[in-house]
């Protein structure tokens, strides 16, 4: 009953001032209940189904937010990770290369060990710090001076083949001419059947010439051209180039015969400086024999 | 902008009763909405305001009754004590209904510094309850009063311009 009074007087106005009294007392009791006992929890439960799906309905958004937000937190992980692991695959990818060359470096190593162990000279490994940038000279500079006691005439050569000739020693870097510079010959032999030639360098990285040998001359495609020592600068036995074409023009007095160097000229970075210096001694004895030759061949000729 | 606002004289401005019930509840879920962290420190009484701004400009159809009963389902929601809310909005509708012809004298900027009182009065009053039957009082509380209060201009022009497109289609 008393609380129709306020509804009376809310359409008139001017009584707030009782409901106010009124529902500030009936607030009061509600939480002295609400404190003291437990009566009305049924009525918080039941209101609570009421409000519930409006409170559902409040939250779906930031609900919605958060699973948007997770999508493109995730999507955005998601690219940062793929960023990083790229970066990652392409810094191992460069790794990996270094561990190419590295195993190519290493088997190319145990060869020359095993040439070293296979050949009687003493030799010493030195590499190459740089190539000349010369088209008319095929050099190259080796990381070895006469420090390591490299004389000029020395003999270089790789796993497979000769290489070159140590033209110019400086006191920590030796200059070695290829054999395939314009200027450079190499007295040969044929592996086949002896025959002796001397092969000239082309100037180009992948030929060499065999030169002033008569058409008749038998030579074929494919055989090995070994040094044949008798300049007594190369040891002999060594191969040197393999003949990959053979032109025999009769307009000409020589074939024109193409080789290709056996050792790989260009492409190493190690190789193998065959210190020949024991021999060189030997040379002046050469000469001398060949001052001793002379009387012979005058003997000869006087025969 | 203001001056229309000013122009508008109450009894241009008829409201209906589901427009009312419509901003108490979009009130109620604006305050059930996860505030978290920071922003419940920051998160402004929207029910106060909304009724508070009924209570000054429409006094006969939004009272105390309507407050307490829009207080308790706000109890439910924050599942805080059973009458904490009412009571506090109870207060605050009073308050408004009392003091509406001065507040409505101001313009909007001087009417947000009349009803801040009224909001921390009715924040006091919740806190106050809490504090007896609870034992603790969190002073950030009443930083949300603040911002509630700073609320009040642009709830006010909201709700004028919600109300206006329905006089003039009343006119026409």
């Amino acid at each position: 009953m008393e609380q129709n009074q306020p509804l009376r007087f809310f359409n008139r106005g001017p009584s707030p001032a009782v409901r106010l009294v009124f529902f500030a007392l009936l607030s009061l009791l509600l939480l002295f209940v609400d404190v003291r006992y437990r009566y009305l929890e049924s009525i918080r439960s039941g209101l609570s189904v009421l409000v519930y799906p409006l409170q559902r309905l409040v939250t779906a958004p930031s609900k919605l937010w958060h699973e948007v937000d997770g999508f493109f937190s995730s999507h955005n992980s998601l690219i940062r990770d793929n960023a990083e692991l790229r970066h990652q695959h392409t810094l191992d990818v460069a790794q990996l290369l270094q561990l190419e060359v590295l195993k190519a470096e290493n088997q190319h190593l145990r060869n020359l060990l095993m040439v070293q162990q296979r050949a009687d000279y003493p030799m010493q490994l030195a590499e190459i710090m740089y190539v000349e940038r010369d088209i008319f000279n095929r050099k190259i500079l080796l990381d070895k001076g006469t420090q390591a006691n490299v004389l000029a005439g020395q003999i270089v050569m790789d796993d497979s083949g000769i290489v070159g000739q140590v033209t110019r020693v400086y006191p920590w870097m030796s200059e070695v001419t290829l054999i395939t510079d314009k200027d450079h010959a190499v007295p040969v032999q044929v592996l086949r059947n002896g025959l002796r030639a001397v092969v000239f360098g082309s100037g180009d990285t992948g030929e060499l010439a065999l030169r002033y040998m008569p058409i008749s001359s038998d030579i074929q495609n494919g055989d090995v051209l070994v040094t044949s020592g008798i300049d007594g600068t190369y040891p002999p036995g060594l191969p040197v180039a393999k003949v990959i074409r053979v032109e025999r023009d009769p307009a000409y007095p020589f074939a024109r015969i193409l080789c290709a160097p056996i050792a790989g000229v260009d492409k190493r970075r190690q190789l193998l400086i065959l210190s020949v210096l024991l021999k060189l001694p030997e040379r002046p004895e050469a000469v001398v024999e060949a001052t001793t030759d002379k009387p012979k061949n005058g003997r000869r000729g006087n025969r | 902008m203001r001056d229309r606002i000013q122009k508008d004289q109450e009894f241009q401005l008829p409201v209906s009763r589901s427009f009312i019930a419509a901003s108490l509840l979009v009130a109620l879920m604006l305050d059930w909405m996860p505030w978290q962290g920071v922003w419940l420190v920051f998160r402004p009484d929207f029910v106060a305001l909304v009724l508070l701004y009924w209570c000054t400009h429409k006094p006969y159809h939004v009272g105390i009754s309507i407050a307490w009963t829009v207080g308790i389902l706000a109890d439910v929601a924050d599942a805080s004590l059973f009458g904490q809310h009412a009571l506090a909005y109870s207060v605050l509708a009073f308050s408004g209904i009392v003091l509406h012809r001065r507040v409505l004298m101001f313009n909007l900027r001087q009417q947000t510094l009349q009803i801040f009182p009224l909001l921390l009065l009715a924040y006091a009053i919740y806190a106050a309850v809490h504090w007896q039957l609870r034992g603790n009082i969190s002073w950030e509380y009443f930083i949300g009063s603040v911002v509630t209060a700073l609320l009040w201009a642009p709830l006010t022009i909201l709700l004028q311009a919600l109300r206006r497109p329905r006089a003039a289609s009343d006119q026409l």
